[in-house]
């Protein structure tokens, strides 16, 4: 560990960026999407050297940054990692880059400004690795409401024909949950404040409250509809498939890929930590809500005649079994849930670019567009293939690492849940390779003109690094299990929960 | 003006030099307006007042610390009193801006007297320890406001219903806070808030006297603060009277009416708690939640805006709800930054104009973020503030009334409280989408380039809006440590 505060950095450097995007003159835009490409690359250089200093048996939460901010409050700018937070920070150092290459055309048919459209991006970025940095509840509830802002104006500004009703929806749902959040904030605050003598947020401070279980249950349900929504979980998901659709590309992925991702963060980082006792109360509730997740968002995703809105719910399939590794209290299943959300945010992201590149040729992500479209583009065509296997958690692929030890953590001991989720593995082969065959093979679509090129330079590059990824970490998952299975052992203690079989532990960093 | 007919009383002047500074300043203004030529009629009142103000404002500082009754007993200069009487001075600086500035609806000279008496009654009213001196404040606030009501240059008709709805009301609920004065006279033999709080429980007469009193006062209170069910002239008169007014009602007259409603319920009535605070409670429901409902149907700005500060009055309400001196300061603290946000946010409208005036209808807002970004971009600033996103003052705030009241008990309000400003984040997001996502109307308004004061105000609200979000440390602070009343 040194003692250069990365994670000021990584949280302050993009919000720069974002502001001086914003000020270059009107009508510099390839200036713009220069500064902003630069930009986010010297973010992720500055992540990787962050994780390579990372140490992953060292302290619970490294490189921390602690500065004064409202004393009056006991908030304070709390910047702090364990290995599940660092692991999401590697996911936005790699996702963004690659989603302002794929923009690179993205903004300029409308008559909106570039400009603006990469300054939201570096914004989004500054309150992304904020959410995920911050070890002070305050501080988190700030990026994890700011963070709506700027990806409502990217939705509302740059999404799709029904983007404005896309983003109110979006903003409103959150904001619900959001408002629940700072109900539950307050009340921890309140709760801290009757047993520390002075209130706090430091959240090493609130893991060791011992409070009233009542009290907790509330609490809990405060955070956990909040997560649940963002993440989302079934009743909470309506509004994804509709910003996802509706979002442009390079929005989508960062939505589905990191935005959601804080609600099952959430899940690890503050529900089951701080509310032990309410957490084995409502686990059965949540396997309930995954499991129908898993297989709503399953049919749902068959059904959809809209490539963007079948991504999204995929996602809302795969989300259940995050949330179900994330409640099952055992360190594999945890660790599972952790590696999961990376891969989950690698392969969806894949499948949104490739959608993207899909839509900038033909002008359409519905279905009956395309057909037999592999003929023409045989390389997207393999991207996307390959982008769909490691969505549906085919073994070589990353996906099926974590789905694995998700389903044997939980398996020890939820055999029932474990089982019955794994039919919706069978679901996912489905939908998958259904939406292939009927884009991709087959006789040729007369409609689709013969002239559409086939991946360019730059879509090689922004797809190309994150299919890497999705294979390397399917063959190779080591480090980064090494990284995530401390940072859950710490975090399944402070639940209170101790693993069935000792072994399973080893088992899991193999 | 507190001078007594029998015994002359000790006057502290350094401790009422805002009031009088600001009396002296209006008198001033007065024969300005008798012996001034015309043409420099205006420039030379916009200077006096705002001179006036800004020294008003300096004495504030000074007397800092200040914990001292004097004038007969009949005025209580402590923490809560300056910090209230600074944020009028500052609020008021902000909102006679607008007034002051060319491109507003030139609002004839009398304006600037009128509304340094205004202001020198509220400062009084929230400094006032006497229920009879309160009242005298209470009528030379009112007064002025109902004559600047009625000045709109614009759509006469509406500016003077507004000001006749406004006067008519706010007579009566004068008169209730009259009567309610009777009674509690009747019930403790003096109208001092010290010789109150010490007369409940020991009095010996009969509680109905004390309860019906305290009641007929508190409706005459939370009139002014603009609380269901006393709220039915705030859209109408926010709508009617010239924005700059609407903007120093909304933003100066809520600091003093919730100044007064704090300073009574806790220095006289803090016995009697069990009694009001239940009440107080379900007031602030009811007013969150109406505020709220009745803003998502507006489709006029002003009237939107009106609604918005009823809820508000409701969120305010919850930390004088939370009591102690936890609730006085983030019931400070909230006044102070929801003035900033509010001031700023009439300026706007006042920016963006129609061949007949202000364009309020919402329809009208369309697209407006296409053809003056940076206007919207400061409008849509001060929506998430109202709002409550983080990173801007209102999200302190809200946090910090809520936190208040919860740590007091009153978790049912807290949950209200939440839902209502999920209701009241719909018609801010419709106004964002409105301006940012719609197609621009063919004939749609234009926007007025800000004069260098109307320019300044908005400065000064977009800054305090971003600072009190960002490091609200300082602020909160100075709020902490005058949250005491002197009894």
């Amino acid at each position: 560990m040194s003692d250069f505060p990365f994670l000021t950095v990584l949280t302050v450097l993009p919000l720069v960026g974002a502001l001086v995007v914003a000020l270059l003159p009107v009508g510099a835009d390839l200036l713009a999407k220069r500064v902003a490409l630069g930009w986010s690359l010297l973010v992720l250089v500055i992540t990787i050297v962050m994780c390579l200093g990372f140490e992953a048996n060292g302290d619970r939460f490294q490189f921390v940054d602690s500065y004064a901010w409202i004393p009056q409050f006991g908030a304070r700018f709390d910047f702090g990692v364990d290995g599940i937070a660092l692991v999401m920070l590697a996911l936005i150092g790699v996702l963004v880059p690659v989603v302002v290459l794929a923009s690179w055309h993205d903004a300029e048919p409308g008559r909106r400004s570039v400009k603006t459209f990469f300054a939201l991006l570096l914004a989004l970025e500054s309150t992304m690795v904020g959410v995920f940095a911050a070890t002070d509840v305050f501080l988190f509830y700030v990026f994890f409401e700011a963070m709506l802002v700027p990806m409502y104006f990217l939705i509302g500004s740059y999404g799709g024909p029904r983007r404005q009703y896309a983003a109110v929806k979006f903003f409103l749902y959150s904001l619900v949950g959001g408002l629940l959040m700072l109900a539950a904030v307050i009340g921890l605050y309140v709760a801290s404040k009757g047993e520390l003598g002075a209130g706090t947020f430091a959240f090493q401070n609130l893991v060791e409250l011992n409070m009233d279980p009542d009290l907790q249950k509330w609490l809990f349900a405060g955070f956990f509809i909040a997560f649940a929504i963002k993440a989302p979980l079934f009743p909470f998901h309506t509004w994804l498939p509709d910003a996802g659709g509706q979002a442009p590309i390079g929005a989508a992925v960062l939505l589905v890929g990191v935005l959601d991702k804080v609600g099952t963060f959430g899940f690890l980082r503050y529900c089951l930590p701080l509310f032990p006792d309410a957490t084995r109360s409502f686990a059965p509730l949540v396997f309930a809500l995954a499991l129908i997740g898993i297989f709503y968002g399953a049919f749902l995703a068959m059904g959809q005649s809209d490539l963007k809105r079948l991504v999204a719910y995929t996602s809302i399939a795969h989300f259940g079994f995050i949330a179900i590794g994330c409640f099952a209290l055992t360190t594999q299943a945890g660790t599972g849930a952790v590696l999961y959300m990376v891969n989950h945010g690698l392969s969806t992201g894949a499948l949104f670019l490739v959608v993207g590149f899909l839509a900038a040729r033909r002008g359409s992500v519905l279905v009956q567009d395309f057909g037999g479209a592999a003929k023409l583009m045989p390389l997207i065509a393999g991207a996307f293939f390959i982008a769909g296997l490691s969505s549906l958690a085919l073994p070589g692929t990353n996906s099926f690492v974590s789905e694995f030890l998700v389903l044997i953590g939980t398996y020890t001991v939820n055999s029932v849940v474990a089982i019955i989720a794994t039919v919706g593995i069978v679901l996912a082969a489905l939908y998958v390779l259904w939406m292939y065959q009927r884009t991709m093979q087959g006789p040729l679509n007369p409609a689709i003109p013969t002239t559409l090129p086939d991946l360019t330079r730059r879509e090689a590059w922004v797809i190309g690094p994150v299919l890497a990824l999705v294979l390397a970490l399917g063959v190779y998952p080591k480090p980064v299990l090494d990284i995530i299975t401390p940072a859950v052992q710490a975090t399944m203690q402070d639940a209170g929960a101790s693993d069935p079989t000792p072994t399973a532990i080893s088992g899991g960093g193999k | 003006m507190n001078t007594t007919g029998f015994t002359v009383p000790q006057l502290d002047y350094a401790a009422l030099l805002p009031m009088l500074v600001l009396f002296g300043a209006a008198c001033l203004g007065v024969l300005v307006e008798a012996f001034v030529p015309r043409p420099l009629r205006r420039p030379v009142q916009a200077g006096l007042a705002l001179l006036a103000l800004v020294v008003s404002f300096g004495t504030v500082v000074l007397a800092a610390g200040t914990q001292t009754i004097t004038a007969g007993r009949a005025v209580a200069v402590d923490g809560p009193a300056l910090f209230l009487q600074g944020s009028i001075a500052v609020l008021g600086i902000a909102a006679l801006l607008l007034l002051a500035d060319r491109t507003s609806d030139e609002q004839p000279t009398e304006a600037f007297p009128l509304v340094l008496f205004s202001l020198g009654g509220m400062m009084l009213f929230v400094a006032a320890n006497d229920l009879l001196i309160m009242f005298v404040a209470l009528e030379v606030l009112s007064l002025p406001l109902y004559l600047l009501c009625g000045l709109a240059r614009r759509r006469r008709l509406l500016s003077q219903e507004a000001a006749v709805k406004y006067f008519l009301l706010g007579a009566f609920a004068s008169a209730f806070f009259l009567y309610g004065v009777a009674l509690l006279y009747g019930y403790a033999d003096s109208v001092r808030l010290a010789d109150l709080y010490r007369a409940v429980g020991s009095s010996g007469r009969s509680d109905a006297l004390l309860l019906a009193g305290l009641a007929m006062l508190l409706i005459g209170l939370l009139f002014k603060a603009g609380a269901v069910p006393f709220h039915m002239w705030t859209p109408d008169v926010y709508q009617g009277a010239p924005t700059p007014i609407t903007a120093l009602m909304a933003a100066c007259t809520k600091v003093a009416a919730f100044g007064a409603i704090l300073r009574v319920l806790q220095v006289a009535f803090l016995n009697t708690r069990w009694d009001w605070r239940p009440v107080l409670i379900a007031v602030a429901m009811v007013t969150m939640v109406v505020g709220a409902v009745l803003a998502v149907t507006q489709t006029d700005l002003k009237r939107l805006l009106a609604y918005s500060s009823i809820a508000n009055a409701g969120f305010i309400l919850c930390g004088v709800a939370g009591l102690g001196p936890a609730g006085t300061a983030s019931t400070l603290f909230y006044l102070a930054s929801y003035g900033f946000t509010t001031v700023g946010a009439f300026a706007v409208v006042m920016l963006v104009r129609d061949a007949d005036g202000e364009a309020t209808h919402l329809s009208r807002w369309a697209g407006l973020g296409r053809r003056s970004p940076l206007l919207a971009a400061v409008f849509t600033f001060f929506l998430l503030a109202f709002a409550g996103i983080p990173l801007t003052s209102g999200f302190i705030s809200k946090f910090g009334v809520f936190a208040a009241a919860l740590d007091g008990g009153a978790v049912a309000l807290v949950v209200v409280g939440v839902i209502a400003s999920m209701v009241i984040a719909f018609p801010y997001l419709r106004l964002i989408v409105l301006m940012y996502l719609s197609e621009p109307v063919p004939d749609g308004p234009t926007v007025t380039v800000p004069g260098a004061f109307t320019a300044a105000s908005l400065a000064l609200g977009v800054a305090a809006t971003l600072l009190l979000g960002v490091v609200p440390g300082p602020l909160l602070d100075l709020a902490n440590r005058a949250s005491e009343f002197v009894r």
